[in-house]
């Protein structure tokens, strides 16, 4: 338990997506200019990966990895080339899966929702999810907190952008800096104030 | 004639970096070194390339319903073989890079243009644009991966430039340059560079202040 605990903690803010290790930066620069829609955006993030990591992690075990196949007698095939192909199909058709559900139970929660679930197809940050829990050979309760914790950790990176983006609408930047420049040296601040987690002793 | 602007013009004018904010995700976290970033630039102009090729010769095909999708699954397939070429050939760099690679299927400089370019124009345009996206991308890394490297280490492709103290020269690596942070900072500093020479580049304001009024005597 206690090392969940620490998983969680170090996948959300030690290696903080956007942050750290620079993944799902595309949308974070993009839809980072109003807290409401920020909110929206994390929440969505979290939602996708907590389905997708520990689906992924079901079926890179039992179908792809070296030997998931030697009750078959085929105790040599590796097909963990295809997890590429596999963790995008998958990310791909739960996003369709969950706007499909939601625009059936929660209409008007899928008017407002219902574009970033399409635009999280694409996401480094969700398809690195999954390519990172394959590489650390997570079990199934680690890749559920990674997938967590880590949508967690984007959520909580994107929603402090955006507020500090909306306070820049009072301030006098120089010509050049305007927009996509100061925000790229807000978030190198921010990833600053996050290296400081490195130091945080788990468990 | 149109043909060498197509190549040329993303380079610059119509950088996929800095002025469209595509593909940033992989630009940052491969450039702690040079070499890092020239097998990353490489890689993703093959791949950028051939998957412009692919889609422009099959766009009278493709039912625009299912567009996105096939479009994921070629670019996918496509860095499959890079990312298998590079773990066969260059197999530390593929273990340093790690998952970085694969990414480059989500990336957006690949599907932006295949969606935005490929999918209206004829083979050849395709893979001038396809080529001069790709270039405009490296020229970002290049520019990230040496600077990075030099004030990091004080090497350019590991050969010394400047003098580190431990060697008894007088430089002292700046350790910053090899973490996150800094990653950001060049990236703004290069985008405020660039904005400042090309003014044409620069973000309207979504809104203004209200100049202050005078003050009542």
């Amino acid at each position: 338990m206690n090392d969940l605990v620490a998983l969680f903690i170090s996948s959300a803010f030690i290696e903080n997506m956007p942050l750290t290790l620079f993944l799902g930066l595309c949308t974070f620069l993009a839809l980072s200019r109003r807290p409401g829609t920020a909110v929206w955006l994390g929440i969505a993030v979290i939602a996708v990966m907590g389905v997708t990591v520990p689906l992924n992690h079901l079926l890179y075990r039992y179908v792809l990895a070296p030997g998931a196949w030697a009750w078959a007698g085929m105790p040599d095939l590796d097909l963990s080339y295809l997890r590429l192909l596999t963790f995008i199909g998958v990310v791909a058709a739960a996003v369709q899966l969950v706007e499909m559900i939601m625009d059936r139970a929660m209409p008007a929660l899928f008017a407002t929702f219902g574009v970033f679930l399409s635009l999280l197809a694409v996401h480094c940050a969700i398809l690195g999810g999954s390519l990172f829990m394959a590489d650390r050979s997570y079990n199934l309760a680690q890749s559920a907190v990674f997938g967590l914790g880590a949508g967690t950790g984007f959520a909580v990176a994107v929603i402090m952008l955006s507020a500090i983006r909306r306070r820049l609408a009072y301030a006098d930047l120089p010509q050049g800096l305007q927009g996509l420049g100061i925000a790229f040296i807000l978030t190198g601040m921010m990833s600053l104030g996050f290296s400081t987690f490195a130091q945080v002793a788990l468990p | 004639m149109k043909l060498w602007a197509q190549v040329t013009d993303p380079i610059l004018h119509q950088n996929p970096v800095t002025l469209q904010i595509l593909g940033i995700c992989s630009a940052l976290a491969v450039t702690t070194t040079l070499a890092a970033a020239l097998t990353m630039s490489a890689a993703l102009t093959a791949v950028i390339i051939a998957a412009s090729g692919i889609i422009s010769l099959i766009r009278t095909h493709l039912p625009s319903s299912i567009r996105l999708i096939v479009q994921i699954i070629i670019v996918a397939s496509l860095v499959i073989v890079v990312d298998q070429f590079l773990q066969a050939f260059f197999y530390e760099m593929s273990q340093r890079l790690s998952v970085f690679v694969s990414l480059i299927a989500t990336n957006c400089v690949v599907l932006g243009r295949t969606e935005s370019f490929a999918l209206h124009n004829r083979p050849l345009p395709a893979m001038a644009d396809a080529l001069g996206n790709g270039l405009g991308y490296s020229a970002v890394l290049i520019i990230l991966g040496t600077m990075r490297e030099l004030f990091g280490r004080g090497t350019i492709m590991d050969i010394p430039v400047l003098p580190t103290i431990e060697q008894g020269g007088w430089f002292e690596p700046m350790n910053l340059m090899l973490l996150a942070p800094s990653a950001f900072f060049l990236l703004g500093g290069l985008v405020w560079a660039i904005r400042s020479w090309r003014t044409e580049q620069v973000e309207k304001l979504e809104y203004k202040l209200a100049p202050a009024e005078e003050p009542r005597r």
